[in-house]
Formats: structure tokens, C-alpha cells, sequence
């Protein structure tokens, strides 16, 4: 073309980022690789092989080995031997390795950003742009952690060996994500990137190398899913991190049930895009593009459920229409384009079926172009005319695909916002300061943007609620996923001083008169369903109480009602702050009654009766005072705004009690709790509920509102069943043997619930370093992270 | 033929790749509407963000920033607005807009039968008699500021006057100042009712309406400002006199250029761009190009709705061009100045 036809027709250029350079990178690697286990690379003759393909050329740009099973325990012994000293050598020492790892991987910017372009099919724009500058930002911000563990961290050590599988859609920036916090912290790691994009993760196991990370700090395995399930089922590992698919994610929840091991999960989405009329909707428009067509719409927290406010509906729709016109489909090595290819052919299918599928269910599709263009590119598109109860709607596509529905009001805005089994993100636009305040905290989800979406930084959390997973990664609440809590002093006393046999029904005489302890459930004291009840008794065999026996309908009602309670969450903190200290004030003045009680029932002196109260009654003070100062963060990211980390209720949380020191371990699951907001369903110790159940007199007296604290007995291992498969209960806590744990963890499967599990008589309730404290504010808490960017 | 377009028929105007369109349908104006300007929402941070992706997502080399340059040169509104202005240097500005490009790198670029000019010379309009004579017969526009530039506060009726003086003296297009005061006071009547006198006293000279945006407090104002001369009947908006502290910024800019797409959406007309002051390089030129490509289309790439007023762009413009040319970067002194 000549420079005046050019003239007229003024085109963007092609311009092709080069891969001359990868693709030396990859041919000096044999096209093959193998593991990087104990600071070498391995490698079998005999491997199997899987094909890694360029998917926006079909081509195969390298093979990996599928690691076999001994590699899999190679790589976790390593892990495990050199943890300690990695751990011990100090927070300077690793802080000057990860500060490496951060300065290596800017040395390598741009080999690493073709790789992944080449690898995964995104944009060159945004691996450049966005997934490079993004992970080298995650080890330099937790660089600085790892020095500052030692002062900001006290009271905690690393997990010991991690386990990290990691997905195709942000391949070193998820590896970032993994691997900086857990080494900051003084773990070591086996990480297990995807299978269709191990390329960045095999040129980081090099950058490792040259960086000083000691032999087996890093260990990286290549495989697809089997290599990961056994290496997240393996008995060597401490911890478990996971970011994929919901399904994947619930399976390795199954698998790992009753193992003992700390969890992550970073799951799917089905984020809302909330847009109010009051909002700047070319801003909306450019925020949808950063939103569902970044990345492909291979974004676990794309805005992919448009939400629009009625009124101003036609207009957003046909300015987006405009906009989707002007965005370019094309290879991913071409800096002017906007959307590249989907990760696979598999992907390209199964994305193309479900909307082709969905459709039949109705909707008007948009689409600027055909799906049959080639090279695994999937137009931009937009579905209309679709409601609640569309499967493309309620499933996640990870694909570019935007559903669009109508609101009439902010209260059907949030409604719908959360009608999804997903929590993980959304965005609310609107000029109003009023409207997205007030608005942002009622989204069920881990992260809020406001006026804009898809915004990340090391110093922000990212993670969460309901079906999309539980953990953080990123900011200081990301930190804790990869420590443990020490100096805990496991506690039997003073369950083994009598081995009584239960008889039940128990009627032994006594010339008291008859104590009947009932549940307490919506304020009220209540029956059993059952009819049936038991006798529990004193340390000297004689009958405490007769004690109703609880069974699913008792759980079921003691949810419903802590659900409906739900005006404490809005409460003040000052105004819980003051029904927790007026609940121990009228616990004081039962002291006498109580310490008669604790010495009966338990079988302790009277020094250590006073004990027990006297901590049951701090742990209470504590946690009034803790109501109105657990407060959050404002993060400073590198963006004109302010990122608030607010600490949320997490709403019902179930608690199955421990058997040791039943009133201050009784004390101290509910008061952190409620002290944060939430509404409690107990189920007491199996050996002591007349402890629990005797403090009903207590609750009633102080002010806290019918729902609150639910109080239910029976045997703990299938009441605690019914509470983890509780669709409405938001977290469970539990302290019970390990069976009951195993089976909890699995029944929180179904909807991915948060699971605090311990092994019973862990810990000493009547020491506050062990009992009270940050731990169980952070457990009683979900961290939102709210972006505010703000100029005028 | 009347530019009434329906919203069906935007997606093909505004993603149209012709030009050369017949000659637009001048923007008669409307009805000040009220109501439309307190829908107007404008959030900073989005603009910020977006302006930052033109240059990201868009890449313009070689053959093709050649091309874009050279109609860069022909979007140009050549500039002096100086006190020590005199009807010699106005004289060679002119020579200059006529041939923006020396003759022999035209030769080498094989552009010769381009007769490549800038759009239009802009001047005070004491420097019009001159200007008019230099640039008779070369189809270029005059355009003189007016209306007591730059800061627009002499008395209303000479500002009108001095249109009326321009136009007599052979300017075809006029750039007026807007009274900034009306739009801090958020007098936004008092704006439309200036702005149609200026257009009235246009009469077929085209009117640009200056913002000066660097002093209206804040881009809410900008959106607005931009939309009520448009009712007024602006043929072009402007970001700036280049006197301003802050002049022409790629943020202000996309805020004004959504303006003019809310605006043909309304009603169907094209109105035109023109950033000016601060827009001195190639590269930044390059950007505001790709702005008005992803934002309106190409049909907003011609002279009769886009302009750079600007006065040292085309020296680095022409450097540039001799690079393509030669693959070594040229000395300003090797090009004829303006």
C-alpha cells in the first residue's frame, strides 16, 4: 500500500511483539521439562509426556513430564528438610531472597511476558502490562514482610510444607501470588502450575536458581490433575492452596477432609457490574471492557452479570454495543489488539457450547464478529434479554461473555447482586459517595470496586465468600493463611478425672428439685424435637441435669433463628460492646452459684474454679473491648484512592464446643464472635452441657437479642454434620475428635463453607494467650477489600 | 442531506472508515436543555485510566505513523498569538501552511500529488489582512480568535463586534472564548445565550467555542460547558486559548470528545474537535489521533471535524517524517520554520 492510500485509510499497525527470544529460551531448554525438586532440575527418560500449545497457533511450543509418584514425595521431603533452616535463618535472610526473586524477575520482564502471551494466548499488552509488573510487585511487598514477621506476626510460625495448584488464566501472577507469602512467612512450597501454561513457572524455577533460594524452598512438579490431587491428598503437606474451579476446588475439600491441613480456595465467579443511573456510564462501558474483556473474560473475578439500573438500561446497552465495535480479536503477540485467544481449543468449546446451549433458554446475543473466526478467538459478546433462573446467568463461562439484566431499585440491585452461589467480586458504579458506601458492604463478596473493576496490588487482599472459595491472598490477612498460631499447650484437665458411664434415661434420685436444662433457640428456652432427653452428670457420678438430646430439626431451628437476627450485624460495635460487658457483669454476680457449679460438675478445687470464672470473665471484657477497635485497614495501593480492608461478620457461624474447661472455652468461641457481629449456633461439650446450657439464664438477662446465641446439645458428630451442610450457616468452628472433623470438613463441601477445625483439648481456655486474641477476631471476620479510587 | 441518524445507524457512522464525506450539515443548535446537562456524571479516575490505553493498545509504526502524521499536518490549525505578531512573520507562517513539508522530502515520500497543507492558519485579527492575502487561491481556512481573547471579559457587544470585524476581513472560521465566569456560576443560560449571539454573528464562518478548561474547576464543568455550546450552536469545540496554565490534556479532551458523541447521538451532528496549546510532539499527536479513532472513527480523522491548534507540532512532525525517511533523526534547523 502506498503512503497516500495509508493517508486515507489510516490503519493500526501489526505490531508483533517478537518471540525470537522465547523461543531460543525454550529450544536452549531441549523443548522438554522436567521438575525443579531440591534446587535442580529432574528429568525421567521414560516420563510421560504432556503438549504444551501456543493456542493462538496450534502449535506445540514445548513438552513437560507428567511427575510420577515418587517425584511427587521427592519433591515434599525436600520441601520438608529445608524448611526449618529457611525458617530460622531469620526475616532479613528471606527478605533479601525474595527482594532477588522480585530485581531477577524485572530482569527477565520481557522474556517472561512472551512466554505467557505465547503460553496462555492473552494479549502481549497485558502480560506486559499487567501479569509481569503484578507478580514482581507480590515479591517485592512481601519482601517486606518477611522482614517485619518478627515484629507484626508475634505468636506465630510458618505452616511448615505448602502445597500450591495454581490455573492456566494468570500463570506467574497466581504463582506470585502462592509463593511470595508462603516463603515470606518461612514456609517452604511444592507448587503445581496447570498443565496448558507451565512455561513462566519452569523459567521461574531458573529465576529461583539464580536468585539464592535455598535447595527445597521452591519445589515446582509439572502434571495435570492427578499430579495435583496427590500432591494436595499428600500425607507430607501442611497446607494446601488452591485457585481454579469451583468443582476442582470442592473435590480437593473432600480429599483433604480430616487431614489436618490448613486450606485455601480461590474459586469461580459470577461477579456483578452494578451500574445506577446516577452513574458515568462511559466510564461503566470502558469499566466492562476492563472487566469481562480483559484477559479473554479468563478472569475468575470478571464482571460477567451486568446489572444495569432500568431507566438508564437502552442507553448503556447501545453505548456498549458502540464500544464493542471498536475493540480488535487478533494474535496475542499484536500490541493492537484488545482480546486474543481463549487458553485452548477445550476452552474455546466449552465456552462456545454453553453459550450456544444457553441461548436456547432465550436471550438476544451481540457479537461483532463470527465465532468461527480462528486461532481459538471468541468474540466479545453481549446477552440481553435473560433473567435470574438462565443458566448463563447462574454458571460461571469464563469465557467473554457479559449477561445484562435490569434493576429497579439499589435494594433489588443487591438482592440480585447476591443471588448467585458465588462471592468472589463486584463493581458498583455510581457519583453518589452515599449510594456505593452504602452499597459496597452489603455485596456478598470478597472485593469491591467502586467505578472501576479488576484492580490488584500485593497490598490488597483477594479472595471470597460463599461457593468462590475462603482465604486471602494478598495484604496481611493473606499472610495468616500461611502461619500458625504457637505456643498452644494441648489441655485434657479436666476431662479424665472420672470415667463415668452414662446411662440414659438417668434418674438416679436426688431430693433436689428437678433441673431440666433446655435448649436455647431464638431467645426462647425450648424442648427437643426429639422428646428424648439425658442425664449429664457431676464429677462424682451424681446427675448435674437432664439435658434435651438434639437432632437436625433442633439445628435446622436454631439456624433459622440466628439468621433472622441478622439487626446485631448492623448494630453499632459500641452498642455490642455494651451487651457483652453487661453479659459479665450479670455473669459476676452468679459467681458464687458458679463456682459451686464448676467445682461440682468438673471436679475442680476451688483455686480452680476461680480460675476458670475469673478467665471466662476477662475473655468477656476483652472481646467488649476488642467490639469497637477491630477495625480494618486503608491500604495505600499505587492508584489514586484508598483501598479499605474492612473485617465483615461472616453472619451465622457454627461452633461445636470442646470438651475441656467447659465455661471459659464455652465463653470464649461466643464472645469473639458476636463481639464482631455474628450470630452463634453452639452445639455445648458432649461431657459438660449443663455449663453451657446453665448460662441461658445469663443470656436472657443481658440484653442480647433473641437469635443471637443459639444453644443446642446432643451428640456432637452428627449435630455437627447438619450444621457444615447448612446452606445458611457461614463458617463452622469446631473442636471435636478427629473423626467429627473429617466428617465436618466434608460436609462443608457442599457449599464450601469456611471450616475452623481442631483437634479437642488443644489448647488451655483459661490462658489468653491461647484462648483470646487477633485469631479469633480473624476467624469471626471476613476481610472486604473496597476500591475507592476518588478525583474530581 | 440531512444527518438525522437514528441509532441504527451510528454503528455504522461512527465506525466508518471513508472520508471525503459530501460536506457536513452545519449544527444548527437546539433548545438549551437543562435536564440533559444534570444527567451529565463524569468520573475522573475512569477518564485517567482510559486515556492511559490509547497509547498501550494501539500501535502506529512505520508506513503507517507516516500516514497518520501526514494527516496530522493536515489537521493543523498553523498558529501565532503573539503581541509582537507582525505581517511578516504572519506572512511566513502562512508560506508555511501552504507547504508544510519541504518539497524535497515530499519528493522522497512520493507525496507530491497530495498538495499536503495544513487546515486553516489562525491569527489575531489584526494579522487577517495579511494572512488573507498570503493564503488566496490555496483553499486553506482563516481563522481568527475573537471575542476578547483570551480571557473573554471585554464588554459584550464589542466581542460580538469583533466577530462581525473578522468575518468582514475574510476569516471563515472564528474561535471564540467563553465567559468562564457563566460556567463557574453555573449560569449555564448566560453561556447559551453567548454562545448563539456568537453564532449568529458567524454567520457562515464557522464557530469554535474555547472552554479554557483549565479554569473550570473541574471535568463535570468541562462536560457541561461542552454541551451547552454545542446547543448553541458551536461548530467546534476547543479545549483551550494555549494561555491557560493547564491547556489541551488527553483527559479533558476524551471528556469533550464523549460530549460530541452524546451529542450526534442526540441529535445527528457531527461537531468537531480541537484540542490546542500543549500538543507539540508527534507522539502526542499520535495519541489524540487514536483517541478521536477508538472514540468517534475515522470519519472524525478529517479537517472539518478535527484540528491541532498548534504551532511547534509540525517542526517535530517534519523531523519525524524525515526519520521514516532517512532512519536518522533530522536537526530542527534542517526545516524551514513558520
Amino acid at each position: 500500500m502506498t503512503l497516500i492510500q495509508e493517508f486515507d485509510q489510516l490503519n493500526y499497525s501489526q505490531a508483533l511483539e517478537s518471540d525470537a527470544e522465547a523461543q531460543a529460551w525454550l529450544q536452549s531448554k531441549g523443548r522438554r521439562f522436567g521438575h525443579y525438586i531440591n534446587g535442580a532440575f529432574v528429568s525421567a527418560a521414560d516420563a510421560q509426556l504432556i503438549d504444551v500449545t501456543n493456542p493462538a497457533t496450534g502449535k506445540v511450543l514445548a513438552q513437560i513430564e507428567a511427575a510420577t509418584s515418587a517425584q511427587v514425595d521427592q519433591a515434599i521431603a525436600s520441601a520438608r528438610e529445608a524448611q526449618p533452616s529457611w525458617f530460622s535463618g531469620g526475616g532479613l535472610g528471606r527478605a533479601k531472597v525474595l527482594y532477588a526473586l522480585a530485581r531477577n524477575l524485572q530482569k527477565y520482564a520481557r522474556l517472561t511476558a512472551v512466554l505467557e502471551t505465547l503460553d496462555n494466548g492473552k494479549p502481549i499488552r497485558e502480560s506486559r502490562d499487567a501479569d509481569i509488573p503484578l507478580a514482581i510487585r507480590h515479591f517485592y511487598h512481601h519482601a517486606g514482610w518477611a522482614k517485619l514477621q518478627h515484629q507484626e506476626l508475634p505468636n506465630h510460625g510458618p505452616v511448615g510444607v505448602a502445597a500450591q495448584i495454581i490455573p492456566w488464566n494468570f500463570p506467574l501472577l497466581m504463582l506470585a501470588w502462592k509463593v511470595a507469602p508462603a516463603i515470606a512467612m518461612g514456609n517452604a512450597i511444592v507448587i503445581k502450575p496447570a498443565q496448558q501454561t507451565p512455561l513462566t513457572a519452569m523459567l521461574f524455577a531458573q529465576i529461583c536458581h539464580e536468585s539464592g533460594v535455598p535447595a527445597g524452598v521452591v519445589n515446582i512438579i509439572n502434571g495435570a490433575g492427578e499430579t495435583g490431587a496427590s500432591l494436595a491428598v499428600h500425607n507430607g503437606v501442611d497446607k494446601v492452596a488452591f485457585t481454579g474451579s469451583t468443582a476442582v476446588g470442592r473435590a480437593i475439600r473432600l480429599a483433604t477432609a480430616g487431614q489436618g491441613k490448613k486450606l485455601t480456595l480461590e474459586l469461580g465467579g459470577k461477579s456483578a457490574f452494578i451500574v445506577f443511573e446516577d452513574a458515568d456510564l462511559d466510564a461503566a462501558v470502558e469499566g466492562l471492557v476492563d472487566s469481562i474483556w480483559f484477559n479473554q473474560g479468563e478472569v475468575c473475578c470478571a464482571g460477567s452479570r451486568l446489572l444495569v439500573q432500568a431507566p438508564i438500561a437502552k442507553q448503556l446497552h447501545a453505548k456498549l454495543k458502540l464500544r464493542m465495535q471498536q475493540l480488535r480479536t487478533g494474535s496475542p503477540m499484536d500490541k493492537s489488539i484488545d482480546v486474543g485467544s481463549l487458553v485452548s481449543q477445550q476452552q474455546f468449546e466449552r465456552v462456545a457450547t454453553m453459550v450456544s446451549e444457553g441461548l436456547q433458554a432465550g436471550g438476544e446475543v451481540f457479537q461483532t464478529q463470527s465465532i468461527d473466526a480462528p486461532q481459538n478467538y471468541y468474540p466479545p459478546t453481549l446477552i440481553t434479554g435473560v433473567d435470574t433462573s438462565h443458566p448463563l446467568v447462574q454458571e460461571e463461562i469464563f469465557g467473554p461473555v457479559l449477561v445484562s439484566m435490569t434493576f429497579r431499585t439499589q435494594a433489588e440491585a443487591i438482592s440480585l447482586a447476591n443471588n448467585s452461589r458465588y462471592g468472589l467480586a463486584a463493581s458498583v458504579w455510581s457519583e453518589s459517595i452515599n449510594r456505593t458506601m452504602d452499597v459496597a458492604p452489603k455485596i456478598e463478596a470478597g472485593v469491591v470496586w467502586i467505578n472501576c473493576h479488576n484492580q490488584f496490588d500485593a497490598a490488597c487482599g483477594f479472595g471470597g465468600v460463599k461457593e468462590s472459595g475462603f482465604g486471602r491472598e494478598g495484604g496481611k490477612e493473606g499472610l495468616y493463611e500461611y502461619l500458625k498460631p504457637t505456643g498452644l499447650t494441648p489441655m485434657t484437665y479436666p476431662l479424665s478425672s472420672t470415667d463415668i458411664t452414662i446411662v440414659s434415661p438417668a434418674l438416679n434420685g436426688t431430693d433436689s428439685i428437678d433441673r431440666t436444662l433446655k435448649f436455647y433457640v431464638g431467645g426462647k428456652q425450648v424442648r427437643p424435637d426429639s422428646g428424648h432427653s439425658q442425664a449429664c452428670y457431676n464429677h462424682d457420678a451424681s446427675v448435674a441435669a437432664i439435658v434435651g438430646v438434639g437432632n437436625r430439626k433442633d439445628i435446622r431451628n436454631a439456624v433459622s433463628s440466628a439468621l433472622k437476627s441478622s439487626s446485631w450485624t448492623k448494630n453499632s460495635a459500641h452498642g455490642r460492646a455494651q451487651v457483652i460487658y453487661f453479659l459479665a457483669e450479670n455473669l459476676s454476680l452468679r459467681e458464687g452459684e458458679w463456682l459451686e457449679r464448676l467445682q461440682a460438675v468438673c471436679g475442680y478445687t476451688l483455686a480452680q474454679a476461680q480460675a476458670e470464672f475469673d478467665a471466662a470473665i476477662a475473655c468477656l471484657f476483652t472481646y467488649a473491648g476488642w467490639c469497637d477497635k477491630y477495625d480494618g485497614a486503608a491500604h495505600n495501593a499505587p492508584y489514586q484512592g484508598v483501598t479499605l480492608a474492612l473485617p465483615e461478620a461472616r453472619g451465622v457461624i457454627g461452633m461445636v464446643a470442646p470438651s475441656n474447661q467447659p465455661l471459659s472455652s464455652t465463653i470464649a468461641l461466643i464472645a469473639p464472635a458476636i463481639a464482631m457481629g455474628n450470630r452463634v449456633v453452639l452445639v455445648t461439650s458432649e461431657r459438660y452441657p449443663s455449663i453451657a446450657l446453665e448460662l441461658v439464664q445469663v443470656l436472657e438477662t443481658s440484653d442480647i437479642p433473641a437469635g443471637v446465641v443459639n444453644l443446642v446439645a446432643g451428640p456432637q458428630a452428627d449435630l455437627s454434620k447438619h450444621l457444615a451442610g447448612h446452606g445458611e450457616v457461614d463458617a463452622l468452628w469446631c473442636w471435636a475428635d478427629s473423626e467429627t472433623n473429617k466428617s465436618v470438613e466434608q460436609a462443608s463441601g457442599t457449599d464450601l463453607k469456611t471450616t475452623w477445625t481442631h483437634v479437642d483439648a488443644d489448647r488451655d481456655w483459661a490462658d489468653p494467650l491461647q484462648s483470646e486474641g487477633l485469631e479469633f477476631l480473624r476467624q469471626a471476620t471476613n476481610v472486604k477489600n473496597i476500591w475507592t479510587p476518588y478525583g474530581d | 442531506m440531512a444527518k438525522k441518524a437514528p441509532i441504527s445507524l451510528v454503528k455504522s457512522t461512527l465506525s466508518a472508515t471513508a472520508s471525503g464525506d459530501a460536506e457536513l450539515v452545519r449544527n444548527p443548535g437546539m433548545a438549551l436543555d437543562l435536564q440533559h446537562l444534570d444527567k451529565i456524571r463524569v468520573n475522573k479516575s475512569a477518564v485517567v485510566r482510559r486515556c492511559a490505553g490509547y497509547g498501550a493498545r494501539r500501535s502506529i509504526k512505520k508506513q503507517q505513523q507516516a500516514a497518520w502524521l501526514l494527516k496530522a499536518i493536515s489537521l493543523i490549525d498553523l498558529t501565532t498569538l503573539s503581541g509582537d505578531d507582525t505581517e511578516d512573520r504572519v506572512k511566513r507562517l502562512c508560506s508555511k501552511a501552504k507547504q508544510p513539508v519541504g518539497m524535497a522530502l515530499q519528493r522522497q515520500l512520493g507525496i507530491e500529488a497530495m498538495n499536503l497543507s495544513t487546515a486553516a492558519v489562525c491569527v489575531y485579527h489584526e494579522m487577517l489582512g495579511a494572512a488573507c492575502e498570503s493564503l488566496a487561491g490555496s483553499g486553506l481556512h482563516l481563522a481568527a480568535v475573537s471575542t476578547g481573547f483570551p480571557a473573554g471579559l471585554s464588554p459584550l457587544p464589542l466581542r460580538i463586534a469583533e466577530i462581525e470585524y473578522s468575518v468582514a476581513a475574510g476569516a471563515d472560521e472564528i474561535d471564540i472564548v467563553i465567559s468562564r465566569r457563566h460556567v463557574l456560576e453555573g449560569n449555564w443560560q448566560a453561556l447559551y445565550d453567548e454562545v448563539k449571539a456568537f453564532r449568529k454573528a458567524c454567520g457562515p464562518a464557522h464557530l469554535k467555542t474555547i472552554l479554557a478548561t483549565g479554569e473550570l474547576g473541574n471535568l463535570a464543568n468541562v462536560a457541561k460547558a461542552s454541551m451547552v455550546c454545542m446547543m448553541a450552536g458551536a461548530d467546534f469545540i476547543k479545549t483551550s486559548t494555549g494561555k491557560e496554565t493547564e491547556n489541551a490534556t488527553l483527559v479533558v479532551s476524551l471528556v469533550m470528545v464523549r460530549m460530541i458523541r452524546e451529542y450526534f447521538l442526540l441529535t445527528g451532528f457531527y461537531i468537531g474537535f480541537k484540542p490546542a496549546g500543549g500538543v507539540s510532539d508527534s507522539k502526542t499527536a499520535l495519541l489524540y489521533m487514536t483517541m478521536m479513532q477508538e472514540e468517534l472513527g475515522r470519519r472524525w480523522l478529517e479537517p472539518d471535524l478535527f484540528r491541532f491548534g498548534a504551532s511547534s507540532l509540525l517542526g517535530d512532525i517534519e523531523r519525524q517524517l524525515d526519520h521514516y525517511d532517512s532512519g536518522n533523526y533530522s536537526a530542527a534547523y534542517r526545516h524551514a520554520i513558520a
